[in-house]
């Protein structure tokens, strides 16, 4: 039996806040990131600038690459989590975003070129 | 583990183009079955977490499903080439969920809505949402047991569904059904590009 305003275990939520992990910050910076948006180191850091646990992993998981929603699976984060760290990162000017085409609205030749390929699966 | 797109060991400079397409339906109705059975990597899971408490629940033939905090999302991929990959999102169709969905969807190639015959009215709302914001979807009618209690035609007039969606039966447990599917979906995309067009 539950009772209204208990929560236990996973019903709890997260043990550390989202916000512990993005050193305070709420919201990303600049343009939105995209699910598919491809993440890639282009730096280490410098020793003049700490980097939180969190934001070494990310930058230690993109040499090549990496879309952010893989980087959220792999580090166990949630996607608004990881957006914030990958903007501030890109701010700092040690990771690199790929844009992603939205390929359904404009871009035929993409569109074509998908279903060719997966008739080829 | 590292979920790289090079991790076959193929590196290039190349940055892919990534292409988005969305898996809905009612809770049940196959979504990460389908997921699965055509994605490269096995299904992996991230979360976005809500900002409240959601007081409504799932219902899973009649048994309750406790509410939680966060929402799950299954994500695959497929591996078209080196420099053009698709990636598959599977995600609740509740109304309630749909504040997820204006970020999923923004750019999408479109949208796979899984029918389980039983329960039609499961994915009314995640039809309702993709007519609102024109974006371009499917309905694949999950049989996953032999049992086909409803013509196609049926179905579609039960979904009022406008005669240019494509209504298809599939067995998202096989590999090559599923695949079908999202080829109708982006063979559909195409068309109404092309009707766009001449419009």
């Amino acid at each position: 039996m539950q009772y209204e305003g208990e929560w236990f275990d996973g019903e709890a939520g997260p043990v550390v806040r989202p916000y512990a992990l993005t050193g305070g910050l709420t919201r990303p910076s600049g343009e939105r990131l995209d699910l598919i948006d491809m993440v890639r180191a282009v730096r280490m850091a410098g020793q003049n600038m700490p980097l939180s646990p969190e934001q070494a992993d990310v930058l230690q998981r993109c040499p090549i690459p990496v879309p952010l929603v893989e980087l959220a699976a792999d580090l166990h984060l949630p996607i608004g989590v990881v957006r914030i760290l990958v903007s501030d990162l890109r701010d700092r000017g040690l990771v690199t975003i790929h844009r992603s085409k939205s390929a359904g609205l404009s871009d035929l030749k993409i569109l074509q070129e998908v279903v060719d390929g997966l008739r080829r699966l | 583990m590292a979920y790289g797109v090079y991790d076959h060991g193929t590196a290039t400079a190349v940055t892919p183009v990534t292409v988005k397409i969305i898996i809905a339906g009612g809770f049940g109705a196959g979504k990460t079955t389908l997921v699965g059975s055509v994605s490269e990597i096995r299904p992996l899971q991230t979360e976005e977490t809500l900002s409240e408490r959601s007081e409504l629940v799932d219902s899973l033939y009649g048994v309750e499903q406790k509410s939680t905090t966060t929402v799950a999302m299954d994500f695959g991929r497929i591996t078209i080439r080196d420099d053009l990959v698709v990636y598959l999102f599977g995600t609740p169709g509740q109304r309630r969920f749909w504040f997820m969905w204006d970020d999923l969807s923004y750019g999408a190639l479109g949208a796979v809505v899984l029918a389980d015959e039983r329960r039609l009215a499961d994915c009314f709302p995640s039809i309702d949402y993709f007519e609102r914001n024109n974006i371009p979807f499917v309905v694949a009618v999950n049989s996953f047991d032999d049992a086909q209690h409803h013509s196609l035609e049926t179905i579609t007039q039960a979904l009022s569904l406008s005669g240019s969606v494509p209504v298809i039966r599939c067995d998202a447990r096989r590999r090559t059904s599923s695949r079908d599917v999202l080829v109708t979906l982006a063979e559909h995309a195409i068309a109404r590009h092309h009707t766009a067009r001449f419009r």
